[in-house]
This record gives C-alpha cells, sequence and structure tokens, in this order.
C-alpha cells in the first residue's frame, strides 16, 4: 500500500511538471495554432537561468529560491519574445509545415548552442529552496515536491485570472477564436502574440526550474523528451484548454509512473506517444475538449 | 537562368569544400616534418559529454608532447572529427582519416559501438587504433591493428563479483541497469555469470533508460527484494541522480558499480551523504597519489579549469602510448607501430602502469573507490 | 499522352542501371572515402524521394521515416546474419540474390509498419500528424533498443557488406522512377489533389484514404529497402542511428529541394551529403550551422532551393531543340 501510495506522490509531482509545461504549448497553439517545438528548449534554459543565479544567491532559502525562480522566468519570457519576432513572425501566414520546421530548426539551435556555451556534461543543480524529507508512514515526500504543487497551482491561478480578467487575457482569447476578427476590433495582434510567448516561455522556465529541483541534474539536451511529454499533455487534455492542459498534464505523469511501476520503465517514453496515438485516435479534441466540427 | 547557375555554384561549391578540407592529406601522414593522428570522439549528440572529455584528455597529451620536441624529432597533427554520438559516422571518418588525411594511427573511441564501426577499416587498412576506453571484448578482436589502454568488461565484470562477494559481503543482489547503454547492458552480463557462479544470488533486475530522471518507481521495486547490494552499471550521468533518489527512498544497502561512475560531478549530483557506503572501480582516481597522476591533473585543470575524469585521463593515456610506441618503433610505418604497441610493456601513465597482453587489451588493475565525508577515498586495488 | 511518355521513361531507367553498373564495376580502383560519400548519397536520395512522395506530392507530414528505414535495415540485416548461412546456398552461392531478397524482404516489412502508421493518418492533419509520426518513429526505436534478440542499444554487428555502388544507385534509380510514373500517370493526379485541399478532392469522389495509405505504403517501402542498403554499408546497426535527428535530416533534404519537386529533392539530397561532410572541418559548430540554416531557408525560400521551373525549361529545350 505504501508503494502505491509513493507512486501515486511521484506520479503526481510529475505530472504537475507536465502540466506547467503543458501550458506554455496551449497557450501558444491557441493563439497561433502552431507546435513551438522550441519550447522544450526555452524549459533548458530556463534550468540553466536557474543553475547561473542559484550561484550568485544564497541556497536554501525561500525568497532567494523565489528570486531565482523569477529571474529565470523573466531570462525565458524575453527568450520568447527574441525567438518569436525573430524566426516565427517573418512566417506569419505561411504553412503550418513551414513554420514547424523553423520551430525545429530553433530547437536544434539552443540544444547545439547549450552543448557549446554550457559544456555537454551534467551539471548539478543546487538547492534553492530549502530541502527536507518529510516522512508519513512508509512515504517519502521531499520539499522539492511539495514546492511543485504550491507553484504549478499558484501560476495555474495566475494564468487564468489574466486569461479571464484582463483586457491582455480577453485579447488573447479574441485572438485564439479569429485573428482577422480581432484585428478588425482593433487588437494589436503582434503584441498580442509577444504577450502569449512571453508568458507561455516564463511558464516554461518556471517548469524547467522545479524539475531540476527535483531531478537536480541538467544538460543541454534536457528539455526534448519532457517537451514532448508535455505536449502530449497537451494534447491530452484538449490543447487550446487551460485545464486540460493542467489534467492532463497529471493524468500523463501518474500512467508514466503507472507504467514504471509496473515494469515496464524502459518504455515510459514510448507510452507517452502511444497515448497520443490513441487519443488522437478516439478523441482528437483531448478529453476535456469540445467537439469541433470543420467547416469548410 | 539564374536557377541552374546557382544549382551549378552550389554543387561545385561543396566539391571544392570537400576537396580542400582534405587537402591537407597530401601524400602520406608522416610527409615533411609532422606525423599525423586522427581521432574520431562523440564532440556533440547525446554522448558529448564522455566524448568531450576523451577529447581534451589527448589534446593535452599531443600539446605535451609536441611541447616537449614532439616524437622522432616532428611534431604530432592531432585530425580531431566529430561523429555526433550517431552510429554510422565513425565509420566514415575512419575512411576519410585513412584515404584522405593519411593518419599513421587514429584514436578512438570511448563507445564499443562506435569503435566496434571503426575498427574493421582500421585493421583493414593497416593503420593501428587504440581506443581510449571501449570495453565491449569485440572491439579487439576484431584484428591485431586494434588496441586498448582499458581494461575490459568481462575482466571489471568478474572484479566487481569478487568485491561484491568478498568485501561488501553480500548474497543477495539487484542489478539496475541502463538498457540503452551497450556498456551498461555489457558489464552487467559479464557480471552475472562470475556472482552466480560464485554462489551469490539475483533477487531483481530492473532497467531505466540513459537520461531518465526518476527512478524512484524501480528503486522502490529493489528495495521490496530486500538485496545486500545494488549494482548500477551505469554512468555518472544517471548514477547520482539514482544514488540520491535511493537514499531518499530509504535504502541504505551498498550501491556499487563501474567505471562509468568515475566523474567529478557525481560527487555534486548525488551529494557526499547519499554516496556514503557507495563504491565503484576505476582505472584512475584525482585523488590518486601517484605523481604521474597528479601531474595529469595540475595539467588538466591548468588548462581547461576543471577536475579530470577517467574518460579525460584514459584519452591522455592513449595518446602518451601511442606517441611512446611510435618512438620505440622508430617509424611511422603502420606494422612497425603495430609490433610496438603489442609490445608496450609496464607504461607508465595518468591511469596507472599499462601493460598490453595478447589480446592487445590493458592488462592493469583496477582501484575501488568509495565516498567518505565528502571525499572520494581509495579504498583497494584489485589486479588481474 | 500517357503512354509514349511512360515508354522513354522505362528505357531511361533501363539506360540509368546499366551506365550504374559499369561504373560500379570498377568501384575497387576508387577512394574509398569518395566512394563511402557516393553511396551515402544514392541511401539517401532514396530516402528523401520516398519522403517526397508522402511530404511533398500527398502532403502528408512525416517526421518518422527513420522509423520505416529501421524496420528494413534490421529485418534484412537479421536475415542476412542469421538466415545467411542456411539461406546463402538455397540462392546458389550468391550473395547478390539473397541480398536482394533481404533488402525486399526490408521493403515489404517496412511498408507493413507503413500501413500501421497510415492509418491514423487517416484523421489527422498538419501539426498533429507530424506528432504522431514523430512518436511512431520513436515507438519503434525504443522497442529495438528492449529487443536484445537483435542486440537491443549494443547494435547488430558483423552485417556482411554486401552494399556497392550497384545496388545503392541501381535502387535510387528504381525509387526515382517508381515514385516519379506513380504521380505523373492520370492515377497519380489524386496525390496532389489530396495534397492542394482534401475535403475538396473528397467531394469530387477522389478515395482520400486509398492515396493516403499508397503514399505511405510506398514511401515506407523504399525507406526499408535505404535501410537494408545502408546495414550492408557500415555493416554495424543500432537504435541510436535511426532516431528523430535522422529523420529530420531526410526532412530537410525534402524541403531543401521543394516538396512536390523530384529532381530537386534528388540534388538536394546529394548536396546535403557532400555538403555534411565538406563541413566536418568545422566540428563541433556543424551542428549550429546547419539549424541556424534550416532556420534561415525557411523564412528565405520555403519553397525550396530548386524552382521545378527551372526543370521544365530544361525539358522544353529538350522538346523544342534542332
Amino acid at each position: 500500500m505504501t508503494e502505491f501510495l509513493q507512486q501515486l506522490i511521484n506520479g503526481l509531482a510529475l505530472g504537475a511538471i507536465y502540466a506547467l509545461i503543458a501550458l506554455g504549448y496551449t497557450m501558444v497553439y491557441g493563439v497561433l495554432r502552431f507546435i513551438n517545438f522550441a519550447h522544450s528548449d526555452v524549459f533548458m534554459v530556463g534550468a540553466f537561468s536557474g543553475y547561473y543565479l542559484g550561484r550568485i544567491i544564497p541556497q536554501g532559502s525561500i525568497p532567494g529560491g523565489i528570486v531565482v525562480l523569477v529571474g529565470a522566468m523573466a531570462i525565458c519570457a524575453v527568450l520568447g519574445v527574441v525567438i518569436e519576432k525573430l524566426a516565427y513572425r517573418p512566417l506569419r501566414g505561411r504553412s503550418t509545415l513551414t513554420v514547424l520546421i523553423t520551430a525545429i530548426g530553433v530547437s536544434l539551435l539552443l540544444q547545439n548552442l547549450g552543448q557549446r556555451i554550457f559544456g555537454a556534461n551534467p551539471k548539478s543543480f543546487p538547492a534553492l529552496f530549502p530541502t527536507h524529507y518529510f516522512q508519513l508512514g512508509g512515504v517519502t515526500v521531499s520539499t522539492a515536491q511539495i514546492t511543485v504543487f504550491v507553484v504549478t497551482v499558484l501560476l495555474l491561478f495566475g494564468l487564468r485570472y489574466i486569461v479571464l480578467h484582463t483586457r491582455t487575457g480577453m485579447a488573447m482569447r479574441a485572438v485564439s477564436f479569429s485573428p482577422t476578427a480581432a484585428q478588425l476590433v482593433g487588437v494589436n495582434i503582434d503584441r498580442v502574440i509577444s504577450f502569449t510567448f512571453a508568458l507561455g516561455s516564463s511558464l516554461a522556465a518556471a517548469g524547467g526550474i522545479l524539475y531540476a529541483s527535483n531531478y537536480p541534474s541538467i544538460d543541454p539536451l534536457m528539455g526534448t523528451l519532457p517537451g514532448l511529454k508535455a505536449f502530449v499533455a497537451a494534447v491530452l487534455g484538449g490543447i487550446g484548454n487551460i485545464a486540460g492542459a493542467a489534467f492532463g498534464g497529471v493524468v500523463l505523469g501518474l500512467v508514466e509512473t503507472g507504467v514504471v511501476a509496473l515494469g515496464g520503465s524502459t518504455y515510459r517514453d514510448a507510452v507517452a506517444f502511444a497515448v497520443l496515438i490513441l487519443i488522437l485516435l478516439f478523441r482528437p479534441t483531448g478529453l476535456l475538449g469540445k467537439r469541433q466540427a470543420e467547416k469548410v | 537562368m539564374t536557377q541552374p547557375r546557382m544549382l551549378l555554384a552550389g554543387l561545385v561549391a561543396s566539391l571544392a569544400l570537400l576537396a580542400g578540407c582534405g587537402q591537407s592529406g597530401g601524400d602520406g601522414g608522416a610527409a615533411g616534418d609532422t606525423i599525423r593522428i586522427g581521432e574520431f570522439a562523440s564532440l556533440t549528440g547525446k554522448e558529448a559529454a564522455f566524448g568531450q572529455s576523451s577529447h581534451k584528455g589527448t589534446v593535452l597529451a599531443i600539446e605535451e608532447i609536441n611541447a616537449a620536441g614532439g616524437v622522432l624529432g616532428k611534431r604530432i597533427d592531432l585530425i580531431s572529427e566529430d561523429n555526433r554520438s550517431t552510429p554510422g559516422e565513425s565509420a566514415t571518418i575512419a575512411k576519410k582519416l585513412v584515404s584522405r588525411d593519411k593518419v599513421v594511427a587514429m584514436l578512438g573511441e570511448v563507445a564499443s559501438g562506435r569503435s566496434l564501426e571503426a575498427a574493421p577499416i582500421a585493421q583493414s587498412n593497416g593503420v593501428p587504433m587504440i581506443s581510449p576506453s571501449s570495453t565491449n571484448p569485440k572491439v579487439t578482436e576484431t584484428g591485431d591493428y586494434i588496441f586498448r589502454v582499458c581494461f575490459t568488461d568481462p575482466f571489471q565484470g568478474r572484479l566487481l563479483a569478487e568485491f561484491g562477494k568478498r568485501t561488501l559481503m553480500a548474497k543477495k543482489v539487484a542489478i539496475f541497469s541502463d538498457v540503452s547503454a551497450p556498456y551498461s547492458v555489457g558489464l552487467a552480463q559479464y557480471f552475472r555469470e562470475p556472482w552466480l557462479e560464485g554462489g551469490g544470488q539475483i533477487v531483481s533486475e530492473q532497467k531505466y533508460t540513459g537520461g531518465d530522471k526518476d527512478f524512484r518507481a524501480q528503486l522502490t521495486a529493489i528495495k521490496s527484494t530486500a538485496p545486500d547490494a545494488i549494482l548500477v552499471p551505469g554512468y555518472y550521468t544517471d548514477v547520482g541522480l539514482i544514488v540520491a533518489q535511493a537514499r531518499q527512498l530509504g535504502i541504505t544497502v551498498p550501491l556499487f558499480g563501474g567505471d562509468g561512475w568515475e566523474a567529478p560531478e557525481l560527487l555534486q549530483i548525488a551529494g557526499a551523504q547519499a554516496l556514503q557506503g557507495t563504491y565503484y572501480s576505476t582505472h584512475f582516481s584525482p585523488d590518486n597519489t601517484d605523481p604521474l597522476a597528479q601531474k595529469f591533473v595540475a595539467a588538466f585543470r591548468a588548462k581547461y579549469g576543471e577536475t579530470p575524469d577517467a574518460m579525460a585521463a584514459l584519452g591522455y593515456d592513449s595518446a602518451l602510448v601511442l606517441a611512446d610506441a611510435i618512438k620505440r618503433a622508430g617509424s611511422t610505418e603502420g606494422a612497425k607501430i603495430r609490433d610496438a604497441l603489442a609490445a608496450t610493456k609496464d607504461f607508465a601513465g595518468a591511469t596507472g602502469v599499462t601493460t598490453l597482453d595478447a589480446n592487445r587489451d590493458a592488462s592493469k588493475g583496477a582501484v575501488i573507490i568509495t565516498v567518505k565525508d565528502g571525499k572520494f577515498q581509495y579504498v583497494e586495488t584489485i589486479t588481474p | 499522352m500517357g503512354a509514349p511518355r511512360i515508354a522513354q521513361s522505362q528505357l531511361l531507367l533501363l539506360g540509368s542501371l546499366a551506365v550504374i553498373a559499369v561504373v560500379a564495376a570498377f568501384a575497387d580502383g576508387y577512394n574509398p572515402y569518395f566512394l563511402d560519400i557516393a553511396l551515402s548519397c544514392g541511401i539517401n536520395v532514396i530516402l528523401a524521394v520516398s519522403l517526397n512522395l508522402i511530404n511533398g506530392f500527398t502532403g502528408q507530414f512525416s517526421l518518422g521515416h527513420a522509423g520505416f528505414m529501421a524496420i528494413g535495415a534490421y529485418s534484412a540485416a537479421m536475415l542476412t546474419t542469421a538466415g545467411g548461412p542456411t539461406l546463402l546456398p538455397l540462392a546458389g552461392g550468391i550473395p547478390g540474390v539473397l541480398f536482394l531478397f533481404a533488402l525486399l524482404l526490408g521493403g515489404v516489412c517496412a511498408a507493413l509498419v507503413g500501413l500501421i502508421v497510415g492509418v491514423p493518418s487517416l484523421r489527422l492533419k498538419g501539426d498533429y500528424l507530424a506528432i504522431v509520426t514523430l512518436g511512431f518513429g520513436e515507438i519503434i526505436r525504443v522497442v529495438l533498443q528492449n529487443i536484445d534478440a537483435v542486440g537491443g542499444s549494443r547494435g547488430l554487428i558483423g552485417i556482411p557488406g554486401y552494399t556497392n555502388l550497384f545496388w545503392a544507385f541501381g535502387f535510387a534509380a528504381v525509387a526515382v522512377y517508381v515514385v516519379w510514373a506513380l504521380v505523373n500517370s492520370t492515377y497519380g493526379r489524386g496525390f496532389l489533389a489530396v495534397a492542394d485541399d482534401e475535403i475538396a478532392a473528397e467531394a469530387m469522389g477522389i478515395n482520400t484514404t486509398r492515396y493516403k495509405i499508397t503514399a505511405f505504403l510506398v514511401g515506407a517501402f523504399f525507406a526499408g529497402v535505404a535501410g537494408g542498403i545502408y546495414a550492408h554499408f557500415k555493416q554495424y546497426i543500432a537504435p541510436q542511428g535511426f532516431g528523430f535527428d535522422r529523420s529530420i535530416e531526410i526532412v530537410v533534404m525534402v524541403i531543401l529541394g521543394g516538396m512536390g519537386n523530384t529532381a530537386g529533392v534528388i540534388l538536394a539530397a546529394i548536396l546535403l551529403t557532400i555538403l555534411g561532410e565538406s563541413l566536418r572541418q568545422f566540428g563541433e559548430f556543424r551542428m549550429i550551422l546547419y539549424s541556424l540554416a534550416i532556420i534561415v531557408l525557411m523564412i528565405v525560400r520555403p519553397q525550396g532551393l530548386f524552382d521545378p521551373r527551372m526543370f521544365a525549361w530544361m525539358a522544353r529545350r529538350r522538346r523544342t531543340g534542332p
């Protein structure tokens, strides 16, 4: 029983991180209708930002940890805006294929630059927040895992507030509904898109820091798999749907941990893709999505 | 009208680049006043950490050799190529080094798979090849021109089985190996046999994929089988997290492994406390008091600003052994270098004393290292 | 209009095969490094042309082509290594016959998997299809890594080196011919219709399902053949070599050549293979340059470097010549 509970905690913690990354994917997809492949590498840059910032700021304190977290989120927000401006904006209106290939190009670029600049050796991520392990019965919960839950929930509510209760959020929803109509009523598309990227990228950075806090070994290629799995989570929950991304993340985290617990650990990555294929086959709009008829 | 020209220009340009990059080949690796040695390593891609390490060690060695006057009065020209951790590249690189750059010998690779790719080409062209750290026995079985300066998986496997039985006094062992790394699969395989023969039991065999971050599920499963020790024949990149998570889950028994553990980052990632009571076998230790090892560590730190790991030390030694063989052969002819290499005996380098045996494998002792009070500590040496 | 053009191209095919056979006969005299590059070119041409059928002509965005290559490579290699001793005498002791059979087997196995991948594609478009095919490619790689019988992550060694210029370029010529003939037939117009606008095509009575499946089947078949040729070229295969990176390499060739532009894609495949070797001297910057090139290419010239009109121009010249 304790084993089951332990795996449950593990799965939820993993799922929360996927949820954070998935939010970024889903937001960008909602507004621009394309998968930002480079998102997983912004996640990586976030982790490395945390690493370098963590060396200046004293470790093991909550205020210190928050400063690093916010710092990394800010750095990646800027990175996201820059990428959008240089690589994606020139392609506005072109076929999705073109943009997808460009996104893959940006992703490869970030990975290889990372290997060149940061070096390929994995680095040990500093303990930003105070570390402690709580033993409840036979189950171990770490402060890192608790931090994940707390931060994810906070960010989720923050995001929801922005999208539902601010003008920019309303503009974002308008653009995701219909870019042309939004422009007709005076929405500045460029600014909305930049803002979406900034927001999504900062969430990826937060995901990176939390991921690295739980698994304190970072390297320039660390983003690929979590990124792809987070995308699967976004699709699972219904792409373009914020609650869906969170839900999908948790479900995927639990499924993946479940598979590993049952002995299929070497297939854990393949499982994520299998989930994706099944969802797209049987319920393409996602578990929380609405059925949409395609207008011709 | 411009399109055909553009196309033609493109083709011509790349062909020219291709021809140009091979100009350094010229007419023979020892023409003029340089001796050309080839190196292939995974400088980018998934295993860049190991390739870059090995490469740094090799480059340091060549620099030192050249600063001391070179070999046979000539400078060594090191031609390094990146195989991007991708299968298929090393074979092409080997062909390039042999037929285009006309190297007299080549150094490579860390990964046995990539060594196995290039070895047949080196062998059939009579170009000696030294692998710094490939441990699969099949590498040197390819032919008499293929050597290595590290010990093999069968040796290390047997050693670990001995260590587990004798020093750790374990009867039941769990094996946690990396399914994506040939090194890990191989070492586990060569541990299993001697272990079982020695009367030991294997109570659990779990697997992970290199690059995974979360091992708690498998570790929980291992814990429930109550082993006396856990063998983790993987790379430090994953072992650090594995050991840390094992301790977090309340696993107190010793964990042990092979030379893949060897790296300063291991201490940082896992933390000194978690590593207490863990052991690994290796060729080399940065805290080894041997003067040559210390000299190497100091020189490496001075040049790169970081502490070397086992791959770096082996990359360093592979170059030194080669240079020494060329000197003894008194010539850059492939066959003569090969004979000199085969006769390598008691060569002192950063990883200890290297003697190449009849199988062209390094017959050298391994050291067992543990971590005590936050520092790596030497436990014992095991000689074959 | 259809019949005489087909006969002409069949002659062209046989002619090229003959030329290739002659060139291949003197292979021993060529510099092994250049021979290596040439063989890589041939294999990449097959991969690029087969992917072009799926991506370019039929507009189905596939990012898992390396998976088909892997299936073909492993099937063919298992046949020649495990089955070699028993089967070779049956083939009259001629390696070529065994090799041909192994390649065809590889192609068929890959085609079967292509069928499995093609089925989900019926419903998906654009980005989703891309990710699903990527997923399939990764699943294939992970499964192979877990099968000890084929060596797992240690890979398969000791594959006989049957590949030579004749096989690589011969099959390249065949692949080009098949794809070209398929698309340029009246039946083949359907592929382009599916790529243009699927709903309109359905409305016109075109069985889009059949075209999409055909594209995946034929594309996967040749990718499998390419995989078999690759396996007997490098004589060592491992699952790590057939991952997402490899699939992207092939996709870039198709994009560079211009989707749906067979001649352009062939040239792009050759150009990129040679360029890959030429850039070797830049070592670690190679991948950085490569990814920058992809981005710049997509922004500046997404339709590919080679203008299909250029080749039409050449054809026109031929026909109205003296």
